[in-house]
């Protein structure tokens, strides 16, 4: 297959970053993991190796179920990347979930982003996956 | 102002002309050529610089190579890299260098092909990658301007902020940049479509590029370079033009944090520290020189650098306030042409300085009459994520 041919895919996390590649493990079986110190209860997002709330950090692995709401978003109709040029329009959010965490990801599952998004809508986490790990998109509820 | 120190001044400035080199100089040429010109414009040479500050754009590892092309031997070497605000960052270090001694004159400068070199750095472009944050949000797709127009959501959400508001800011610049030659030829080169002052309904009738944000409300993507001198007050003394005075910076970072609020940048936290050590108001600027990658970095940094309250920006900027020709009104916004009309090489942080000083030496193109303090505030990274913040307070004599 030559170089023109090869369909563009999503970029996909790597598994080799140390900080996060524990959090993409669970994703295989569609868990969204996130962290909290069972010294000082702070919860940790982006995942890392050390607590930001005390130096005595115990981090520990907590297991989402999936739902929150929007607490931003953005419909790109402009990409240049060779994937996302063929998804636009499409909806980039800041998700806050229930648990704490707040992540970035995608809106899919509407017909018109630009009519069906909303700032403070419900929604769950939508697993999209992939042969080494699964991404945690969002559909509204 | 009694305590106010004037102890380090700009005294040589220069903008590198051309936005489009055509991939015929290179960032670090225009780097050495803005340098010279900069330093022949405060009446000093190579041999007087003492010390250098890089945010190594130029070439990996620029604190090592950059004073061998330059030709200097300098005894202060800072190589802070905060992306747009860096040089910011800069004049606050070499004020405090020059301060302890450490220095008499220091030399900033930037190169950038950023347009011959068709980095994607402006409305269709990915974001900046940083952190171990990145590899949970590049599957998404977050182009920098979506990042940006997340705030930009969030702030009309929460205060009911609009489009035709933020259309305030891309009309002023424009308004300057039709003024200022450099700009007109700047968006000839960039073949600009409508090279011409603009309407709020022009604005928020351009082409959607990330929703709420419009194609006018976007940052060019160019070519460009310049240099700034700066010298101790003994020094300042003997140069060509007249010194514009350093009189407080101050220095933030912020990043996506659970449950934040993300319509508040770094800015609210370093413009109340510049202020402070300079001794004036917000409301005593007759010059803001404020980061405009976007619209909405301009509306958010005005409520954050004191000159309205959080959410009152939409309604502050209406009526055409911060044009130049506005003096009661409050202070002249980028009256160079900015970012989005100017010049945006990636890092534009150097060139709010050089009109700063335009401004206060009265050289401005869109000069506002008897200018005596000015603000000059660089966000660096991306608004609705990670970024530093950096705030520079002039004064002339």
């Amino acid at each position: 297959m030559s170089e023109e041919q090869k369909i563009p895919t999503r970029p996909l996390p790597k598994l080799t970053e140390l900080d996060t590649a524990e959090f993409w493990r669970g994703t295989k079986n569609k868990e969204f993991r996130y962290q909290q110190c069972a010294n000082c209860g702070t919860i940790v997002w982006h995942p890392r190796a050390h607590c930001t709330g005390c130096v005595d950090g115990d981090l520990q692995w907590q297991t989402s179920a999936g739902l929150g709401k929007i607490y931003s978003f953005s419909v790109v109709r402009l990409s240049y990347h060779p994937f996302f040029r063929g998804e636009a329009p499409y909806a980039v959010a800041y998700v806050d979930l229930d648990e704490g965490p707040r992540f970035l990801t995608n809106v899919v599952g509407v017909d018109d982003p630009a009519a069906d998004v909303h700032i403070g809508q419900r929604v769950k986490v939508h697993w999209e996956t992939h042969e080494e790990l699964s991404i945690p998109l969002v559909t509204p509820v | 102002m009694a305590s106010q120190r004037r102890d380090a001044a700009i005294v040589g400035i220069h903008e590198y002309p051309s936005r489009d080199v055509e991939g015929k100089i290179s960032a670090l040429q225009m780097k050495a050529a803005s340098a010279a010109r900069a330093l022949a414009d405060a009446g000093l040479n190579w041999s007087d610089v003492d010390a250098i500050y890089d945010a190594g754009e130029g070439a990996p590892m620029s604190g090592l190579m950059i004073s061998e092309y330059f030709g200097i031997q300098p005894t202060v070497m800072d190589t802070t890299g905060v992306g747009g605000s860096s040089y910011e960052f800069h004049t606050a270090h070499a004020l405090q260098a020059i301060r302890e001694g450490k220095a008499k004159v220091a030399l900033l400068t930037y190169g950038s092909t950023a347009h011959s070199n068709a980095m994607a750095i402006g409305a269709g472009g990915r974001g900046g990658g940083v952190s171990p944050g990145d590899n949970m949000e590049t599957f998404a797709g977050q182009t920098l301007i979506a990042n940006y127009a997340m705030v930009a959501h969030r702030h009309m959400h929460e205060y009911g902020t609009t489009s035709e508001q933020l259309a305030e800011i891309s009309t002023a610049t424009r308004y300057h940049a039709m003024r200022n030659p450099e700009a007109v030829q700047a968006m000839t080169d960039l073949e600009f479509v409508g090279i011409q002052e603009t309407t709020i309904a022009d604005v928020v009738n351009s082409r959607m590029i990330a929703d709420p944000l419009h194609l006018l409300e976007c940052c060019m993507v160019s070519d460009g370079g310049g240099a700034v001198v700066i010298a101790s007050a003994d020094v300042a003394a003997d140069c060509r033009k007249a010194p514009v005075w350093i009189l407080g910076t101050g220095e933030a970072t912020k990043y996506p944090q659970n449950g934040g609020d993300i319509t508040t940048s770094a800015g609210a936290q370093s413009a109340p520290i510049a202020f402070a050590e300079a001794g004036v108001t917000a409301a005593e600027m007759d010059i803001a020189m404020i980061y405009d990658s976007f619209s909405i970095t301009v509306l958010t940094l005005l409520e954050d650098l004191g000159f309205c309250a959080k959410g009152e920006g939409g309604a502050w900027v209406e009526g055409g306030r911060l044009r130049f020709d506005r003096p009661n009104d409050g202070p002249a916004l980028n009256t160079d042409g900015g970012g989005l009309s100017s010049n945006h090489p990636g890092m534009r942080g150097i060139f709010l300085l050089l009109e700063a000083t335009r401004q206060l030496r009265g050289e401005s193109t869109s000069q506002v009459a008897d200018a005596k303090l000015a603000i000059a505030h660089g966000n660096g990274g991306m608004l609705g994520a990670r970024h530093s913040a950096g705030t520079v307070i002039l004064g002339r004599n």
